[in-house]
């Protein structure tokens, strides 16, 4: 585990994409940010632009229209840039995997480091999940 | 041996920024019944912010891109060093406020060109607003050193303003430092971009506006212009309303942040249009009865 790997996981940014998501998933994320959960005393913060992201939230099943965009989003993203896959849409298309509008899962368009499942998964299960990319990050070497 | 004293001083101001930066996270956080970020957070996200990809957009201009931020560090570094030599050495040149004043415009006037040269339909948005919220409070705070100089009696010496106050004195007790200082706070409020002034990074609606497009290292030098700020602003008006004793100067500035949290945490943000009405048809109208107050000697 390296100095950078150690900075990077005491202040992760989260950018919050919604690929076209029933709302229900996006909610929970939010919920992550009450006091209840708390996720600003492990560093983390929802920020506005993509520029500052460091982690990925994507939610919800992509459809034809949203996954260019979400492809864009991710080369507009600075590297070092993780992405989380929260719910079960966007980990394996869940009902709308024979939809007319839907492409893939996730991992077809975007390299993917962490899938959460749920529907929607709890705040629990998401910092669960984040816990999971920290221990990805300081384990292995990127 | 005084270019280290200095380079002591920068180091400390960088790192009472950084303290003051988090209490106001953590004040904020305790107001919401949460437990808020570690002490180091604004130093380890400034530090990633520097291992991070910099990205300079297709459109942008790209000199200007990358100067804006260095130019608002450069001139942040200096106010803080004049504020800190002015204060232990009693070391100043001719007219050092005027100085002062201009090298706190800097950083926001490259803020607003550095935002306009990204190219970037939001940033233009928030640049707008920060051109409209700049020169709402820059002449209300003109209007409040007024009030000082008038006080001190015509001397535009920093050392002068302090030693004057040192000896018994103190502005902030008498009425019209009471209205110079109320001024001067909403100042600098909205010159740290604090919640009822914080159109111009507007993250719900123009997704953090002036910052947009910056990324990796500029944005740090960003974060590190803005953590300068966060010191020498408070300090500056401290050294203008209520000098004292060193201990004495660090204990205000800490209840100068918690009084700014309060504000921040009790107002929603404000409208541009309310900005402008605020400073001008309120505070400056009573910057005029503190300027009469103090020609009478109140």
């Amino acid at each position: 585990m390296g100095l950078k790997e150690k900075i990077l996981v005491k202040s992760l940014w989260v950018f919050h994409i919604s690929a076209g998501s029933c709302n229900n998933c996006d909610i929970e994320i939010l919920d992550c940010l009450t006091p209840r959960f708390d996720i600003e005393r492990f560093g983390m913060q929802l920020i506005g632009s993509i520029r500052h992201a460091d982690v990925l939230l994507v939610t919800g099943a992509m459809n034809k229209k949203s996954a260019p965009i979400l492809k864009d989003l991710y080369e507009q993203a600075p590297k070092p840039c993780f992405v989380v896959a929260v719910g079960t849409c966007p980990c394996s298309q869940h009902m709308f995997k024979d939809s007319y509008n839907t492409i893939s899962s996730l991992d077809a368009i975007i390299p993917v480091d962490v899938y959460i499942p749920g529907c929607p998964p709890k705040p629990e299960a998401i910092i669960a999940g984040i816990a999971k990319l920290i221990n990805k990050l300081t384990n292995d070497k990127r | 041996m005084k270019f280290i004293l200095y380079f002591l001083f920068l180091f400390f101001s960088v790192s009472m920024g950084g303290i003051g930066w988090w209490l106001e996270r953590k004040l904020t956080a305790r107001f919401q019944y949460r437990v808020g970020p570690p002490w180091y957070q604004n130093f380890i996200d400034i530090m990633k912010l520097f291992i991070k990809e910099t990205i300079i957009p297709q459109g942008a201009s790209r000199i200007l891109f990358i100067l804006s931020p260095l130019v608002s560090l450069s001139s942040s570094l200096i106010v803080a060093l004049i504020l800190i030599t002015d204060y232990f050495f009693k070391q100043n040149f001719i007219a050092d406020i005027i100085v002062i004043i201009y090298l706190l415009i800097i950083p926001s006037l490259f803020l607003i060109l550095g935002a306009f040269s990204s190219a970037n339909p939001l940033a233009l948005v928030g640049a707008i607003r920060e051109t409209k919220q700049l020169i709402a409070y820059e002449f209300v705070f003109i209007v409040s050193l007024v009030i000082v100089i008038i006080k001190t009696g015509g001397s535009l010496f920093l050392s002068e303003i302090i030693e004057r106050q040192m000896l018994g004195n103190i502005y902030f007790k008498s009425f019209s430092g009471l209205i110079a200082f109320i001024l001067a706070f909403f100042y600098l409020q909205a010159k740290l971009g604090i919640i009822p002034f914080d159109t111009p990074e507007a993250e719900q609606e123009i997704a953090s506006g002036v910052m947009i497009e910056y990324s990796g290292a500029l944005l740090g030098f960003w974060k590190i212009s803005k953590l300068l700020l966060y010191f020498s602003l408070p300090l500056f008006i401290i050294f203008l309303f209520l000098p004292g004793k060193f201990v004495d100067i660090i204990i205000k500035y800490f209840l100068l942040i918690l009084l700014i949290t309060v504000v921040k945490n009790i107002n929603p943000r404000m409208r541009i249009k309310d900005v402008l009405e605020f400073f001008w048809f309120f505070l400056f109208p009573l910057g005029l009865i503190g300027i009469f107050l103090a020609i009478n000697g109140y």
